[in-house]
């Protein structure tokens, strides 16, 4: 039997960007649990990551899902040096405003809101995109992701200056530069191999 | 390619060892050793299957090429030439490349009020005569890589369509797009660390760190 697209019907797409938790819906068939593997199991690195429809998916090939998990665990969670949580969160983001990925914003928006308690300058960003104006700080690592993100990219020796004059060094300057590259990979992901859809009674 | 760099990132940026960059590096060696691992799973796979060493090289050579990383290209270019010397499809990536420059991110938001940000942008579709050089399921490869490198909020089920009706199964999809997503990843580090092994630190700033 030859793959086919999965359809969905009906689907209540959310129509603004939102920090309210959404659900994600996949255009090709997840692998079946009955299939999973030790290789896959490797692959999710989660185990509890095997309900997830997104995840599910990208198991299909186990070895890029691992490594790609790996580096994003690390780019995010690893508190040795660098900038503080909730700003790698705003490069996420910033980066998932401006590519359009309502689902990558949603949660990363949420998670720049939880570490920095900031819930009303986050909700800016995602209400006024990557223009707004919230302080010096925030502004130049929104900028910072921007210029990391569109194509030209414009980023440059410019932006690690007024990044350094906002009081990151070089190993926070580095988790910006890691958070929106790497949010550049997820968006991509998420917004081609399937959809949001608002969560029921949301 | 037989030879892969030790860090393809680092090869990329030319990080000395022990410099300022490589210790920033050290602080996140698990993202460090999985970028490199991520491109070893894309570029050295256990089994490449369908979706060919050769045709992995060509669309990583096109999208560097969309990204305007000439040095990036022409790495993914020589990888390319490791498996196929003197192929046609190489200059057949540097007419898609030309015929594929735009600027992004561009495209269209659900209906509603984020309409007013909607942009307009090119809808690539490789060329005729290049169409037959490439073959069918990397030319179609390059049409789905264009929209995720300017325009990945168009998205749509009918992309994933055209690549099934061009003979990519389910799981050949999951790793182009994977590959196509880690190249928009590994060029933006590229850029940024680039940038700042190009700005040292004032000396006074990284003092404390030499030491960490």
């Amino acid at each position: 039997m030859s793959d086919q697209i999965v359809t969905h019907t009906d689907v209540d797409v959310p129509a603004v960007f939102t920090q309210a938790q959404l659900e994600w819906l996949p255009w090709l068939e997840p692998l079946p649990a009955a299939e999973l593997t030790e290789r896959h199991y490797a692959g999710l690195v989660d185990p509890s990551r095997a309900k997830s429809p997104y995840f599910m998916l990208l198991a299909r090939d186990p070895d890029i899902l691992g490594a790609r998990t790996r580096t994003d665990k690390d780019i995010f969670y690893n508190p040795d040096a660098g900038l503080p949580r909730a700003e790698r969160e705003l490069s996420a983001a910033a980066t998932s405003r401006l590519n359009g990925c309502i689902y990558c914003a949603s949660v990363h928006s949420r998670f720049a809101s939880h570490h920095s308690q900031r819930t009303e300058d986050v909700q800016r960003l995602l209400d006024q995109g990557v223009s707004v104006d919230i302080d010096p700080r925030w502004n130049t690592v929104i900028e910072a992701s921007v210029a990391l993100t569109g194509i030209p990219l414009e980023f440059d020796t410019g932006h690690i200056e007024r990044l350094r004059a906002q009081g990151l060094d070089d190993n926070a300057i580095s988790d910006v530069i890691h958070g929106a590259a790497f949010f550049n990979w997820a968006n991509r992901l998420m917004l081609s191999l399937g959809e949001p859809q608002q969560k029921a009674g949301a | 390619m037989s030879h892969h760099p030790t860090d393809v990132i680092d090869h990329l940026v030319g990080t000395q060892t022990g410099s300022p960059l490589d210790q920033v590096r050290q602080h996140r060696q698990q993202a460090r050793i999985n970028a490199q691992q991520s491109y070893l799973a894309l570029f050295a796979p256990a089994t490449p299957g369908r979706f060919s060493l050769a045709d992995r090289f060509a669309l990583a050579a096109f999208v560097a090429g969309l990204h305007r990383q000439p040095a990036i290209a022409d790495f993914y270019a020589a990888g390319l030439a490791g498996q196929q010397p003197a192929t046609a499809v190489a200059p057949a990536i540097s007419q898609a490349v030309t015929q594929g420059l735009t600027e992004g991110p561009y495209g269209e938001f659900p209906a509603g009020p984020l309409s007013s940000e909607d942009q307009d942008g090119l809808v690539y579709t490789v060329a005729d005569e290049l169409r037959t050089t490439l073959g069918k399921p990397l030319a179609a490869a390059f049409d789905h890589a264009h929209m995720l490198v300017f325009h990945p909020r168009d998205a749509r089920p009918a992309h994933l369509q055209a690549l099934l009706d061009a003979g990519w199964s389910t799981t050949e999809i999951v790793t182009l797009s994977q590959l196509v997503a880690f190249l928009a990843f590994q060029i933006r580090v590229v850029v940024g660390l680039r940038a700042l092994a190009a700005s040292p630190a004032p000396a006074s700033s990284n003092t404390t760190e030499a030491n960490a």
